[in-house]
């Protein structure tokens, strides 16, 4: 297939054969993958969950991890990254995403209103460590936390379809019971298999009524919470996504008993702008060449060459894109025009960009 | 510092204030441009890309009845037109990165490469980088004279530029070879200014791209066409001369016609942001002509704009273009324009007269842009 590729790629030259299928239809390519949206539900209030088929350069993925999307959006491609929530084991090309519309957030708003059957978006595959490991360990707790559900309830689920046989507690927080997405199956799953145990709690005082439910515990995650739902923690592998404040009461716990190494934790946050631009503050870190320094506010060319590095320049003020490299993450400012940025994964001119806090540049 | 400009009744002088005025004018119109990228943008490049790839697939489909004439000929103008789109509203302007805030892969200007053999980076280094930045200033803008050429009264003459029709001849028809040898500078070479192991990789990457567009126009294709081999050679051979006539042509009305400017590196050190925008001005020509025309030059029609703002997507030049020429008409500076026929004789006619040593020719007076920097008003004389 790949030799087969490269011949005719040879008669399209110097452009990528995918560019000339795309055209035909996007979700037709050789080399890139892409996914079309199946089927769009919109049960829990407030968030979307879309099932999508990829194309067949899909490799699936492991309990846990991520996948990026990107979609088009008034003429630009943003891309974001959302873990997807079936089993690992599934064997077709149908991925289910379920993303919460975050308030401001461009993305999950637009396909919250957006995604339709037919509408089709580029993926890139599945990756991060933050995924249940081969063999499977003899216990498992997953800890979530609103929208950071969505890849521990991958390792649930897949749990499920494999038959496991030892301890699992999955233990969520949400604001209410009718924000919790997927419940139904979560229960459904929790009363068909006595080794899995289902929680969940409500950020309210213990005893209140919310909808039927009566709460328990304080409605937070703490030690007692912990010992009551998984009193065998201890011998188990922790896995915890969810907000900050959810993330930090774990990270404690588990040092405090010395068992940081049984806890997995991915970061569900987005990068915010910092107060005053005007400070440099922060690390610089090219992480193609693995360097870091500290942010000196100067251009991150001239900071680039500050480290050592000789990155590809022209013009030096913003003319020739000679020098475009990639923001990984965090935030830079545009000398010339004073505007922040705080999107991941795009193209820069370094030449006229300054670091605002934390930036990673693939140089 | 003044910028003093000879207008039809006398002597125009801009004073610092008014250059610094003139360029917040334009970075203004920049910012509302800017602002105003979308969907509308990407349609339209999208719709090009579309456009030139339907006829790519036209032109070679014909070639397969290219025993006979009309159809073979229809082939050449399909193919050729193709490449020219591809090279220009597309290739040229995608790498500026024009449309690098689609964030798309496939119209990048990092990732990019057109239908030519010359490689997209070494391109973007003599254009977007040397050309650009130094427009038109003499021993920096190489693309004054290619390295061959005398295109400018500042080019001292040597016996050597007797052959300047010649050179402009062979230039136009071998068009892509010789974009490709830019980056090059061959004349350094010869001159003993660059060493020969400077060329290696250039040569190394020439000889990858060349060789995969000759592969594919002279043998894949022809081949593909089985007992038409010759006649498909003959045609796709026939489809890149026309992009080399066409593109040469515009590319040459864009900064060498009557009435554009060229500058010393004295004259143009340390300028301010008003004053290089003076210079883009100056130093560039616009061809008037039918949306059609404007597409098929790639926008390069709106060379004044294209050089005040290289990296705005090149479909928004014509509706940038009257407030520029507003701006221009406001300050007393020239903006050079003209149909296709004027600017394109008027190249010719300055490659002609340019062949010959500066005694031999009379010049007309010259209408043109005197630009005074660094400079006290009284030194010359105001």
């Amino acid at each position: 297939m790949v030799g087969l590729i490269d011949l005719v790629q040879t008669l399209t030259t110097p452009h990528p054969l995918d560019r000339y299928l795309e055209l035909v239809s996007p979700a037709l390519t050789a080399r890139e993958l892409r996914a079309e949206v199946t089927h769009v539900s919109h049960a829990v209030p407030g968030s979307v969950t879309l099932t999508l088929r990829a194309s067949r350069q899909w490799r699936g993925h492991a309990a846990g991890q991520y996948v990026q999307i990107g979609v088009s959006i008034n003429g630009v491609r943003h891309t974001r990254c959302y873990s997807p929530i079936d089993p690992e084991s599934r064997g077709d090309r149908y991925i289910q995403l379920t993303v919460k519309a975050h308030p401001g957030g461009l993305v999950s708003n637009y396909l919250h209103e957006h995604a339709k059957p037919g509408m089709v978006v580029d993926l890139a595959p599945a990756s991060g460590v933050f995924a249940l490991p081969e063999p499977r360990p003899e216990k498992v707790l997953l800890v979530s936390g609103g929208s950071g559900i969505t890849p521990v309830l991958s390792m649930l689920r897949t749990l499920d379809a494999e038959d496991y046989a030892g301890q699992v507690t999955f233990l969520h927080y949400a604001r209410q019971p009718e924000m919790v997405p997927h419940r139904a199956e979560l229960t459904a799953i929790a009363t068909r298999r006595p080794n899995f145990r289902v929680e969940y709690r409500y950020p309210v005082e213990p005893g209140t009524v919310v909808n039927g439910e009566t709460s328990t515990g304080s409605g937070f995650f703490d030690y007692d919470e912990l010992e009551r739902v998984a009193p065998w923690f201890a011998d188990a592998q922790t896995f915890v996504c969810g907000p900050p404040p959810l993330m930090r009461a774990v990270q404690t716990i588990f040092d405090a008993e010395g068992l940081q190494d049984r806890v997995h934790s991915e970061e569900f946050t987005l990068t915010t702008v910092p107060a005053d631009p005007a400070e440099a503050t922060g690390t610089v870190t090219f992480s193609g060449s693995a360097v870091a320094a500290e942010n000196t506010g100067a251009p991150l060319l001239e900071q680039a060459e500050a480290v050592g590095l000789t990155p590809e320049y022209g013009c030096r003020m913003g003319i020739c894109f000679s020098c475009t490299a990639t923001k990984v993450s965090g935030c830079t400012r545009n000398l010339r025009t004073g505007e922040l940025d705080a999107d991941p994964d795009k193209q820069i001119q370094i030449c006229v960009n300054t670091a605002v806090g934390d930036v990673d540049i693939a140089l | 510092m003044t910028i003093l400009t000879e207008g039809k009744d006398g002597p125009v002088i801009l004073t610092p204030e008014q250059v610094e005025e003139f360029g917040q004018a334009l970075d203004a119109l920049r910012a509302r441009i800017d602002a105003d990228l979308g969907e509308r943008d990407r349609d339209y490049i999208y719709k090009i890309i579309k456009t030139q790839r339907g006829l790519e697939i036209a032109g070679r489909g014909l070639m397969y009845l290219g025993f006979l004439p009309p159809f073979w000929l229809a082939g050449v103008a399909a193919l050729g037109v193709s490449k020219i789109l591809d090279n220009m509203e597309i290739g040229h302007n995608v790498m500026h990165g024009q449309y690098d805030w689609m964030r798309e892969r496939g119209i990048n200007s990092r990732e990019f490469d057109w239908d030519t053999v010359c490689p997209a980076d070494q391109w973007k280094h003599s254009h977007n980088y040397m050309h650009h930045t130094y427009t038109n200033i003499h021993d920096m803008d190489r693309d004054i004279g290619y390295g061959i050429l005398r295109i400018d009264e500042g080019q001292k003459w040597n016996p050597y530029y007797l052959g300047n029709p010649v050179y402009a001849f062979l230039l136009m028809v071998l068009f892509e070879w010789g974009v490709m040898m830019h980056d090059l500078e061959a004349d350094n070479i010869i001159k003993g200014k660059r060493k020969w192991s400077d060329l290696k990789p250039l040569l190394k990457g020439q000889a990858r791209k060349a060789g995969k567009q000759v592969l594919k126009d002279y043998v894949v294709f022809p081949a593909l066409t089985g007992p038409l081999f010759v006649h498909t050679l003959a045609g796709n051979a026939a489809a890149n001369v026309v992009r080399n006539l066409w593109t040469f042509s515009i590319i040459f009305c864009g900064h060498f016609p009557a009435g554009v400017q060229t500058f010393t590196k004295e004259e143009t050190e340390v300028e301010t942001r008003g004053e290089w925008y003076v210079r883009q001005m100056l130093g560039s020509a616009n061809i008037t002509g039918s949306r059609l025309f404007h597409i098929m030059s790639g926008n390069l029609s709106h060379q004044i704009e294209h050089h005040l703002f290289p990296d705005l997507p090149a479909n928004r030049y014509p509706e940038m273009a009257p407030e520029v020429k507003a701006l221009a008409e406001k300050y007393g500076l020239p903006y050079n324009t003209g149909r296709f026929s004027k600017q394109i004789g008027s190249v010719w006619a300055k490659i002609f007269a340019l062949a010959l040593p500066d005694s031999l020719v009379k010049r007309a007076p010259k209408p043109g842009v005197i630009v005074m920097r660094n400079r006290k008003a009284t030194e010359v004389g105001v």
